[in-house]
């Protein structure tokens, strides 16, 4: 069987350098193939890096038209503004995770790959959360300065982010595998998904009001981790799962 | 007898309580019934067809 | 005919367990209604109002056993690739989404005169109400596919997904809860409940019991009837 996988299209140098070196390339290495492409897709032009980015920025400047400019009210849901946006953000991201590989039938050549199509999806995920969340995470205390955060909850603002967004990459992930081969399937998604995403924004949220409320903002973050970790593990798992389904 | 009807005052919500329930789950129930019905009169309506065009 | 092979079996089955399973109910719903309705006392606090509890606490009960049905029937669907499990898992989440909606608008109504409103965050209802739309995903999903065999796989994937998450999503919404609780919520704790109050709960309990099985059987007739129909209409067109 010709296992010259790295047919990946969008990435015409990668496919020559796989196969000059012929089948055999490790999992170690198609895992960082797949994950550097998705980066680069991710940020090239018409990329979600950037989409995803400005919808961050203008979804959370529309809050203070709707409930008013009073700083008081604004830092009072700026926490949860945040984390509703980025959640948000992460979803209409994810839509096309697997879109293009599976119609162009490069997954069905990945999931013949020594890597698998558990490791397929890991490497997805992190490429996603990486390119794609870990910019909004960084742009997120621009955001707590509009919306009026309280000073002390900036830390806190970022570290939730940090250990409570990979959980909705990861569970996003799986909505998106499900929805592959569903025309429009986005708004299908969504539905499937949100209601998963509820825990991490409860203890997310919970995070920074905490710390604006000078209380012990630990327990909620344990949770969030705890969330996350949960989410590590059936995340790749029922991705594959989900896109072997659509492969057959 | 009105007594009973007026539950106390709270008639509005315990007799919308009840009938919406009793509506939900005759309509479900029934829905059910109909559809196994429609199924199975047109798997009999196939098959004896079937069965002449293999004779 | 092979492959009805099991369908068949399945039928005589259900069709043996269908009467018993009706008288059950329909003893289960009259006595039930007449306790809930008639022979049980109003609460010394909430007054008649308190009879929406019978059918509302039964119905939130059987949210959270038709979404482990489900969840069950999905997992063997999955390992074995039993084709009547799929069917189950189809055919039971209607019925679930009928007892959640049904859980959460008997609590709007009892949380009016309990509460003064018809909606609080209370624990309870946030968690049902996710539970509703985790049945909606399932059964969108289901219908989203065109191959038959395949969305219900995709669904079971999901069921499994939502099924591990409903602890924590459950946890969670208590947490928020606590944090955010409104000092009015009144709390119905259950082993303080007197007899005359648990008597009813527990007929109407047993009655919505008989009768998940029986639409649940019926309407796996169906999803057999209609996956017959599929192959048939396929033959036909084969020739």
């Amino acid at each position: 069987m010709n296992l010259c996988w790295t047919t990946l299209p969008q990435n015409l140098k990668l496919t020559r350098h796989g196969c000059d070196r012929g089948v055999g390339m490790n999992g170690a290495g198609i895992f960082g193939a797949i994950f550097a492409r998705d980066v680069r897709l991710a940020w090239s032009q018409g990329g979600t890096g950037t989409m995803a980015l400005s919808f961050f920025l203008i979804a959370v400047t529309l809050f203070p038209f709707g409930v008013g400019p009073e700083p008081q009210t604004l830092a009072r849901i700026a926490a949860g503004v945040i984390w509703v946006v980025a959640l948000l953000a992460c979803l209409l991201s994810l839509d096309r995770l697997y879109q293009a590989d599976y119609e162009d039938g490069s997954l069905d050549d990945l999931a013949l790959s020594p890597l698998g199509l558990t490791g397929v999806a890991a490497a997805k995920i992190l490429a996603h959360w990486v390119a794609t969340i870990l910019p909004l995470v960084a742009l997120s205390p621009v955001l707590g300065m509009l919306m009026n955060l309280d000073g002390d909850a900036y830390g806190m603002l970022l570290l939730s982010l940090l250990i409570g967004t990979p959980a909705l990459s990861l569970i996003g992930s799986v909505g998106a595998a499900l929805t592959v081969s569903v025309r429009r399937g986005g708004v299908l998604m969504s539905l499937l998904v949100l209601p998963l995403y509820v825990p991490t924004l409860i203890f997310g949220v919970g995070a920074i009001d905490a710390a604006a409320g000078m209380t012990d903002a630990l327990p909620h973050l344990a949770f969030l981790g705890a969330v996350t970790l949960v989410a590590l593990v059936i995340g790749p798992v029922a991705s594959a799962a989900a896109l072997r389904l659509s492969l057959e | 007898m009105a007594e009973f009807l007026d539950m106390g005052g709270y008639a509005a919500f315990v007799w919308t309580a009840y009938g919406l329930t009793a509506l939900a789950l005759v309509v479900l129930a029934v829905s059910s019934l109909r559809a196994g019905k429609k199924a199975r009169d047109r798997v009999e309506q196939l098959r004896p067809r079937r069965r002449k065009g293999q004779a | 005919m092979h492959r009805f092979a099991n369908p068949a079996e399945f039928n005589r089955l259900a069709d043996a367990i269908l009467p018993w399973a009706k008288v059950v109910m329909a003893a289960a719903f009259l006595y039930g209604l007449y306790l809930a309705l008639y022979a049980s006392p109003a609460d010394y606090q909430q007054g008649e109002s308190v009879r929406i509890m019978y059918i509302h606490v039964p119905a939130a009960w059987m949210a959270m056993f038709t979404y482990m049905v489900v969840a069950v029937a999905s997992f063997t669907a999955l390992v074995w690739r039993h084709p009547l499990a799929l069917l189950a898992g189809k055919a039971a989440a209607p019925i679930g989404l009928v007892f959640t909606g049904l859980a959460l608008l008997t609590g709007m109504l009892w949380g009016k005169p309990m509460w003064g409103t018809y909606w609080v965050w209370d624990g309870r209802l946030t968690s049902v109400l996710v539970l509703f739309f985790l049945y909606l995903g399932y059964m969108a999903l289901w219908r989203a596919l065109d191959e038959e065999d395949k969305a219900g796989r995709a669904a079971s994937i999901l069921a499994l997904v939502g099924v591990v998450n409903i602890p924590i999503i459950k946890f969670s919404v208590d947490w928020w809860n606590t944090l955010h609780q409104p000092a009015s919520v009144m709390r119905m704790d259950g082993p303080s409940m007197p007899v005359e109050m648990l008597w009813p709960l527990l007929t109407l309990a047993v009655a919505y019991k008989a009768y998940f099985v029986v639409v649940l059987l019926y309407r796996m007739k169906l999803e057999i009837n209609l996956r017959k129909l599929s192959v048939l209409s396929s033959l036909e067109v084969q020739g």
